[in-house]
């Protein structure tokens, strides 16, 4: 007798724990306000990222095309996988003291973990994240971006 | 073992073989597993791994200490902060730096919410391998949440890279302590929810109670650690038995059962998620002032000798061995990873289940391939 | 000469137009007249025939992609997501697009594979869903065939789909596939029983086995509210045998995707693929159409005995809407358990049948039959 009563139990207890699951899934059927999806690329105007989103490493210039970048070549040298090759060059200041500047600083975006030891450990502030996420391209070679604006110098009052 | 493998040749014509992967839904990763089969059952699984191998330990012997964070990142990649910690942990050891409080309470909230999203994303995936695809929706959408958090304070999202050797990358949010105080207001609504779907299902509990049973001794014996092990009554939390960082002030239970079915080992990561919200609130309103890291020297120079730390990922031990030789480089550097010895377990726990079983018995170890291969 | 004709057909009409959505066969009675005039019976019947030909086309086309739209949206809702939203309103053509993209795929064929059964297989699978939904009543009148022993002849046709599976699982050279056949066999098999033995009761109570004659046995109230809780037990063990018989889940054993890849349609790609997954879509809707039917009172509306208001009221929606009506709510809860639970086991799922559904089955026929002969049926 009680093997029948186990029996008969075992069904309505399965049935219920069926019964609670259905339940949770039907009530986020019949509330459309919880949809948690966005439709991607119709709300690129009002997406924004969060101000530390590590899009892609950028080099900052002011409105006179001046940045802060030395040509030091630490973040060079503390790059991991090798993204970032400074090349430097030298020029003649205004009282006539040769000083090396960047020519080049050539970052590469396809081989970038975001790691962020370029930004944090740059002397001069000069790298930042920027919030730029569409990398796609069509060619690899778009991906070898150069950071310093052409004709850009050093902002002043920076060693 | 050794009469399994003679009866494989003998009986070779008349076996069913499978390769299940590199490319499979449920191997989560390019695992693959061969199996041979009588029918539906399954007779032997022969792991090959190393299809991901990317050599991270002989990579590190190339690179400095600050660089090979980024690196651990991506061993497994969901308990990422975890596998950060573990290298900062044994080179601060090493230099005898002391850490202030606030990175340690800072870095434990993080290994915390991390081990969180990683069981979410277990319970996500194991429903899906048990064909509950809405389970996969649920796990990530609350996941999300805790991923936006990491956003928020270090940039990324899964491979933060958010320890440093000393220290911390960067200071945390203004609005982190209020998001993840949300986030445990939120969670502890849902996951009644998961048990609701999941763990109370009466299809899912006849599908794994008493399937892939692990004793003790096999447990002990293989290896097995992280939720996995503790389902079988293996006392291996190092977070309870070495604390590291903030965990020796706070309190906390560890999950043990003794059962050590798959059922038990899915119940073990439930209830760890619960245990790491304890954690997280003990935590989170007093983080002491203080800097957030510790000023290094430029180039980081290990004295000669062997450093070892443990640390407890979501998914079991992870040791970090490094032999310095007084460079900027380790002379080796060697991970011991949780997945790579809890997948060794596998064959001899699904033996003589079924196919669909196996499904269920290695969705239940959580194995993250890349941790596999590393 | 041609406007001569089309007077002529609608002269055939005794009754104004919008008659025909409450009552078909005074069409199809009006078509039948009108070309039993022009031509000889012989050529009557076949140009009858290619008609409700084309008919069953285009309606197995456009509920197989409706049902594909509406499953996409149902599991998008039930998860949090938007699903189809691109194509058309609401991504309403996404199916529309998904098949154009089928139709230009690749048919690759499989190095070893049985060539002529791998063609054949798909083909078995549609052959038999049109052969179900032939004899489905749509609507008053809206009926290709009303056989006198209907609901036989759907069990006995929709369980030969069977044999397409097994022919794609075997001829396809690939151990997934012949395992997801070889477990669709065993499922088909004994679920078959618990269909026809759940069918069973209600025969019993209606006494007949004609579906037009089933439908008008419940004019006073659908079987489901006058057979007592028998009839609601069979239809709980309908709704789980059904949805194993469509190798859905919770019972997808067959194409249990983290396990067997796709089970037996692994290796098919292109057209023959689209053809397994609309069959599959078709099963369902016969599935639910025949739960309609025989336990929701099909196309009849919904009375109440002694409220004549409620009645009429009831009586102005057209019978083939409460047919859909009731076919999409079927369909929307087997939808419910296949995006809310885990997949079962081979054995559990044979336990299931042979051990719960199938006692519970045998003792629901003998009530039902006791009920019937002492009368206590409303």
């Amino acid at each position: 007798m009680s093997s029948i009563i186990q029996y008969f139990r075992e069904i309505f207890q399965g049935i219920w724990s069926l019964l609670k699951g259905m339940r949770v899934t039907s009530g986020y059927f019949f509330s459309p306000g919880k949809i948690v999806t966005q439709k991607y690329p119709n709300n690129r105007k009002d997406l924004v990222m969060f101000e530390r989103f590590k899009g892609e490493v950028i080099m900052p210039h002011n409105e006179n095309n001046e940045h802060k970048c030395t040509g030091c070549g630490i973040c060079e040298i503390n790059c991991p996988n090798g993204t970032i090759e400074v090349i430097s060059k030298t020029i003649v200041t205004e009282d006539g003291k040769k000083k090396r500047a960047i020519d080049k600083h050539i970052y590469r975006l396809g081989m970038c973990t975001f790691c962020a030891l370029c930004v944090k450990t740059c002397p001069s502030n000069a790298l930042a994240f920027s919030q730029e996420f569409e990398h796609a391209v069509f060619n690899r070679s778009l991906l070898i971006k150069i950071s310093n604006k052409p004709g850009s110098q050093l902002m002043k009052g920076i060693e | 073992m050794e009469e399994n493998i003679k009866e494989i040749v003998v009986g070779e014509q008349e076996d069913y073989v499978i390769n299940m992967g590199p490319q499979h839904p449920s191997t989560h990763g390019v695992l693959r597993l061969v199996v041979t089969l009588k029918g539906e059952i399954v007779k032997n699984v022969e792991p090959h791994i190393g299809y991901i191998h990317r050599g991270i330990e002989k990579m590190c012997e190339s690179i400095t200490y600050p660089q090979i964070i980024h690196l651990t990142d991506r061993m497994d990649y969901l308990s990422a902060s975890i596998n950060n910690e573990s290298v900062c942990l044994a080179v601060e050891k090493a230099l005898e730096v002391d850490i202030p409080d606030r990175i340690k309470v800072i870095r434990t909230i993080f290994s915390e919410l991390t081990r969180i999203q990683s069981h979410q994303l277990f319970w996500a995936s194991y429903g899906m391998d048990m064909g509950g695809q809405t389970c996969f929706f649920y796990g990530l959408r609350d996941r999300e949440r805790i991923l936006d958090i990491f956003e928020e304070t270090t940039g990324g999202r899964m491979l933060i890279s958010y320890n440093c050797p000393g220290g911390l990358m960067y200071d945390i949010h203004p609005n982190f302590q209020k998001r993840v105080k949300d986030f445990i207001k939120y969670f502890r609504k849902v996951l009644p929810e998961y048990d609701a779907i999941l763990t109370g299902n009466v299809i899912f509990t006849s599908r794994t109670k008493g399937i892939g049973h692990l004793s003790l001794e096999d447990a002990i014996s293989y290896g097995v650690t992280g939720p996995s092990g503790r389902a079988s009554g293996f006392s291996c939390d190092v977070r309870k038995h070495e604390p590291y960082s903030a965990y020796d002030r706070v309190k906390f239970n560890e999950v043990l059962y003794t059962e050590g079915d798959t059922f038990h080992r899915y119940l073990a990561r439930i209830e760890e998620m619960r245990e790491s919200m304890n954690i997280i609130e003990q935590l989170i309103d007093n983080i002491p002032e203080g800097p957030y890291a510790v000023k290094m020297k430029p180039i980081i120079k290990l004295p000669e000798g062997e450093y070892f730390q443990r640390v407890e990922t979501s998914r079991g031990e992870l040791d970090t061995f490094v032999i310095s030789d007084g460079n900027k480089n380790p002379y080796r550097i060697k991970f011991r990873t949780p997945c790579f010895v809890n997948l060794g377990v596998l064959n001899h726990i699904t033996r003589d289940f079924k196919i669909a079983d196996l499904i269920a018995i290695a969705g239940s170890l959580d194995l993250v391939i890349p941790d596999i291969d590393r | 000469m041609r406007i001569d004709l089309i007077t002529s057909l609608f002269s055939a009409f005794s009754e104004p137009w919008w008659k025909i959505f409450y009552d078909f066969s005074i069409l199809t009675r009006g078509v039948d007249e009108w070309l039993r005039n022009l031509m000889t019976p012989f050529w009557t019947v076949v140009i009858e025939m290619v008609i409700i030909g084309v008919v069953f086309l285009l309606l197995y086309a456009v509920i197989g992609l409706f049902l594909v739209y509406a499953e996409r949206k149902v599991c998008a809702f039930l998860q949090n997501r938007l699903g189809p939203n691109r194509i058309g309103p609401y991504g309403i053509f996404q199916t529309i697009a998904d098949l154009v993209k089928l139709l230009f795929k690749e048919l690759i064929a499989i190095k070893n594979a049985d060539r002529f059964l791998f063609n054949l297989a798909p083909y078995i699978v549609i052959i038999v869903n049109f052969m179900v939904i032939s004899a489905l009543p749509f609507g008053k009148g809206l009926h290709a065939i009303d056989f006198n022993i209907g609901i036989f002849y759907i069990l006995a046709v929709s369980s030969m789909g069977i044999i397409g599976v097994l022919l794609a699982g075997w001829s396809s050279n690939n151990k997934y596939s012949l395992i997801g056949a070889m477990r669709s066999g065993a499922q088909i098999v004994s679920y078959e029983l618990s269909i026809a033995l759940s069918l069973i009761t209600i025969v019993i109570l209606a006494g007949t086995m004609q579906l037009s004659e089933i439908i008008e046995a419940q004019r006073s109230g659908w079987f489901i509210f006058k057979g007592h809780f028998s009839a609601l037990i069979a239809f709980v063990i309908y709704l789980i045998a059904g949805t194993a018989e469509t190798n859905r889940g919770p019972f997808d054993m067959a194409e249990a995707e983290s396990e067997l890849t796709a089970g037996y349609h692994t290796e098919y790609s292109g057209i023959k693929f689209a053809f397994f997954y609309l069959a599959e879509y078709i099963n369902m809707f016969v599935v639910a159409a025949i739960a309609s039917t025989m336990f929701l009172g099909g196309w009849m509306p919904f009375h109440v005995a002694g409220w004549e208001g409620f009645n009429n009221v009831m009586d102005y929606i057209p019978p083939f809407v409460w047919f859909f009506g009731k076919t999409f709510m079927v369909i929307w809860i087997i939808m419910l358990f296949k995006w809310t639970f885990p997949r079962l086991r081979i054995d559990q799922l044979l336990t299931l049948e042979w051990k719960y559904l199938l006692p519970i089955n045998l003792v629901n026929v003998l009530i039902m039959a006791f009920l019937v002969l002492k009368g206590w049926h409303f």
